[in-house]
């Protein structure tokens, strides 16, 4: 090589973050870490840009968000806080997309609970039923739905513990101190040690989608890293990932949907 | 204001919670601290030390384990299961017992420090004229640091209504039973409800500030007291 | 018969030091415990009230025993009332109520006769609603003094009651001091380092060194012997008792009967017939082989030597002790005029003293 060569070659290594090396930041619903973690990986071999995430509650971000928090896009855990965000046009109008549909399970780490199927809620011989907050978690949302499907709310009621999230959730039910309750196939599925008998996942009938929404924010509507991310999400390679995590994606649904 | 019914059943539950255990702490935290400030014993670090871990433990690991040992495989929990009890978590006592681990510290140090500020003196005075220790507890000790059995009666207090990370983890958030008002705040911002939200923030903060100012005009007072036992000696 | 007696018996090992202690005491008057400090005194009388446990205890008064191999009464089951060095008094109480601490725990109702005298004696009755922030330090150990009274004690211990106070506070409380023993008949156990205190409210005594009984006894004998080994160098002197039997308005003098002849002293205002007793420091006596009348000394006493030794502290003196009848005296006189003056043990001398102070 040259010499002006590997001057040319060590501008190029200067100005190359510049033209490609944009940073994007998300703001990620907490039951998507395990999807999120395995697309950054992706994204980064495909291009130079930056990708920086923070991890939390919906609600937390939805606040933070209205008040000002830097975030380019918002992978929601549902559809109404971006419906909301969309309404008071704090989204890029026409980014709203349902980038996952939660599937719901029913989990137990007892084994004399095992396996796990709906006759254990119509039995109500559990102690306690570990749901999210069906008022502000997604996931409880649909645990509400199936019980009021299968006419349980009024026996189960008081046997109702609820985690403020599907994390907390999955550690009321994971420590034994509930035997049994709903939380996401993702997070069941992350878990080697559990075995096809600790888990039954709900039929699709019996709750509400659990459509998970995302959005650019008005903040990143010129960021180039943003709209690349975004476009990344929706890719066929991407959609496989998060399909191999627990989640659907929306045309699978409205096919299952035709065909029922 | 219009707070929910659900709001004011989080209210009442929160000072059910915060009263029974100030009450528990002020039994249990009184003789911890009465040992802790008189004993000579080697142990007194490592007791001191263990009183003082919620201090700087994040709630969240507290309840982490509270959660693992209360729990049917934990040893508390198997405690709780042979004696009838079933489990704690998900209970009012549950949450009773993780908040009186949680404010230990913040009842023992200030009945520790006025005890500790008494000296030795005043109780052998009060043997040589007939006092049973249990009659020089209460004619000595207790008027003497009242202000810093106030001040740890506030704090605790206080500090058990401002507890949200065990509950978090422990609680389960069942109405009248677990849903504690720092829990109602975090679901209400959780489900946009941003008016309830400010409401039972405001009580909150105007709640942590009557809090704390008595506890300054209580250390006043028992700084006042030392000083004119001090005086005198 | 009841054995008016106070047994104590005391061993015990501190870090650098050890007390060990083994007296019969008189079950009445004021017993001084005196030492430096360090001696060991306020520990023995905290072992005697139970405040301290010793390795080995004996404590009786009047048959009744308090501590023994096995027995240890914990401090509030004995019957003793206790002043302490610094005052004492309940903050958070009045005078009042520190005393009505004392009446509500006594073993039996306090009678009106007995409280009215104990706060007329002590002089308090007018600070009774002070709380103790607002009291001289005089007075607040006249509070904790009726406090311990109060309490019906049948032994009185003080642990050095006016260590905390001033000259003045000091010359200001001693006249309750000796109230206390001419009007309760309390035994009391008087701890202090000052010889002139002990001088003047003792009637007992019990020398502590080191942890270790030095010398007990008699006030009187003990302080005016030339061999006690009590260090007081300069206040080394003699304690004589008498009778005030003539006063002379003229001169403002006052005589007891001593040796047969009239001691004059300053009349500090005493009555007739009062008992006082008079410090005669060593210094101040003098010897003279007969009786001088031109000399400005006005006593003059005839007096039989019975023994000399050589002053610790100084090699140039020596102390004399003279017998005089009744009681003892102490010179101290330089060796140069033992030599010139002839004197030796059985010397038949005037001892002449310069000047004589009441010591109460």
């Amino acid at each position: 090589m040259t010499l002006p060569h590997l001057f040319i070659f060590l501008l190029g290594y200067l100005v190359l973050p510049l033209a490609h090396g944009q940073t994007v930041k998300v703001a990620v619903a907490s039951n998507f870490i395990a999807p999120m973690k395995h697309i950054i990986r992706e994204f980064k071999k495909e291009n130079g840009h930056h990708i920086s995430t923070a991890y939390g509650s919906s609600g937390k971000f939805y606040a933070q968000i209205k008040n000002g928090a830097p975030f380019d896009v918002f992978l929601s855990a549902d559809q109404h806080k971006i419906q909301t965000l969309e309404n008071e046009h704090l989204i890029v109008t026409g980014t709203r997309f349902t980038y996952a549909i939660g599937t719901l399970a029913l989990w137990s780490n007892n084994t004399q609970f095992q396996p796990v199927n709906l006759a254990i809620l119509t039995n109500n011989k559990f102690d306690k039923l570990a749901l999210a907050n069906p008022k502000i978690a997604p996931y409880g949302q649909a645990a509400l739905d199936v019980i009021n499907s299968l006419n349980l709310s009024t026996a189960s009621a008081k046997k109702w513990v609820q985690g403020e999230n599907i994390a907390q959730t999955y550690q009321f039910i994971s420590s034994g101190n509930a035997e049994v309750g709903f939380v996401a196939l993702s997070q069941v599925m992350q878990q080697r040690q559990n075995t096809p008998h600790s888990v039954f996942i709900i039929p699709k009938q019996l709750y509400r989608p659990i459509l998970q929404d995302a959005a650019l924010l008005s903040r990143g509507q010129n960021n180039q890293a943003a709209l690349d991310f975004l476009a990344f999400i929706r890719s066929d390679k991407v959609t496989a990932i998060i399909e191999s995590y627990g989640y659907h994606q929306p045309q699978n649904i409205s096919l299952s949907e035709s065909h029922q | 204001m219009n707070l929910s019914n659900d709001d004011f059943d989080a209210i009442g539950l929160t000072l059910r919670l915060a009263s029974t255990v100030t009450l528990i702490l002020l039994i249990i935290g009184t003789p911890i601290a009465w040992w802790l400030a008189r004993t000579h014993s080697s142990w007194k670090g490592f007791i001191s030390a263990l009183v003082a871990m919620p201090l700087i433990l994040p709630p969240t690991v507290i309840g982490f384990y509270l959660l693992i040992a209360m729990g049917p495989n934990g040893y508390i929990g198997q405690l709780t299961q042979s004696l009838g009890l079933g489990i704690l978590p998900f209970t009012f006592w549950g949450l009773v017992i993780a908040s009186v681990f949680y404010s230990l510290p913040f009842v023992v140090q200030p009945i520790q420090n006025a005890i500790e500020a008494i000296g030795k003196r005043p109780l052998e005075v009060a043997a040589t004229l007939r006092a049973s220790p249990f009659d020089r507890f209460f004619s000595v000790v207790l008027p003497i640091a009242k202000p810093g059995f106030m001040t740890a009666a506030v704090l605790g207090f206080a500090h058990t209504v401002g507890e949200f990370g065990i509950v978090l983890m422990i609680g389960g958030n069942i109405p009248n039973e677990t849903r504690v008002i720092s829990v109602q705040i975090y679901d209400h911002v959780e489900a946009l409800e941003y008016a309830q939200a400010h409401y039972l923030s405001a009580i909150m903060v105007l709640f942590s500030f009557f809090a704390l100012l008595s506890i300054y005009t209580l250390q006043r007072k028992q700084v006042s007291m030392n000083i004119s036992n001090e005086r005198q000696g | 018969m009841q054995q008016q007696d106070i047994i104590v018996r005391f061993k015990t090992s501190q870090k650098h030091f050890t007390l060990n202690v083994d007296v019969k005491l008189p079950a009445r008057g004021i017993t001084a415990i005196w030492g430096q400090s360090g001696s060991g005194k306020t520990t023995l009388l905290r072992c005697i009230a139970g405040l301290e446990k010793a390795q080995q205890g004996m404590f009786k008064i009047n048959n009744q025993e308090w501590q023994n191999a096995n027995l240890f009464l914990p401090t509030h089951k004995r019957p003793f009332g206790y002043v302490f060095q610094e005052a004492s008094l309940f903050p958070h109480l009045t005078a009042q109520e520190n005393l009505d601490y004392a009446i509500k725990r006594a073993p039996a109702k306090t009678s009106q006769d007995t409280y009215d005298k104990i706060l007329a004696i002590m002089g308090i009755e007018n600070i009774l609603n002070r709380h103790p922030q607002h009291l001289s330090g005089g007075e607040r150990q006249r509070v904790a003094i009726a406090r311990a009274l109060l309490i019906q004690p049948q032994l009185l211990l003080m642990d050095e009651p006016l260590a905390s106070l001033d000259h003045k506070r000091k010359t200001e409380i001693m006249p309750y001091l000796e109230q206390l023993n001419l009007h309760f008949d309390i035994p009391i156990l008087y701890v202090s380092h000052s010889i002139d205190e002990v001088a003047r409210l003792a009637d007992h005594i019990v020398a502590l060194e080191n942890g270790h009984v030095i010398a007990q006894g008699g006030l009187l004998e003990v302080l005016s012997k030339i061999d006690s080994p009590l260090d007081i160098g300069e206040k080394t002197g003699a304690i004589i008792e008498g009778k005030i039997v003539e006063k002379d308005s003229t001169w403002h003098l006052a005589a007891i009967n001593l040796a047969n002849n009239k001691f004059w002293f300053r009349d500090n205002g005493e009555a007739l017939n009062k008992t006082v007793r008079l410090r005669i420091l060593a210094r101040d006596v003098s010897i003279a082989l007969s009786q001088h009348q031109d000399s400005s000394i006005t006593n003059k006493l005839p007096a039989v030597i019975s023994d000399i030794v050589a002053d610790q502290k100084d090699v140039s003196m020596s102390l004399v002790q003279l017998e005089i009848d009744p009681g003892q005296l102490i010179a101290r006189i330089s060796n140069k005029s033992i030599n010139t003056l002839s004197l030796n043990k059985g010397s038949t001398v005037w001892a002449q003293i310069k000047s004589a102070a009441v010591v109460n």
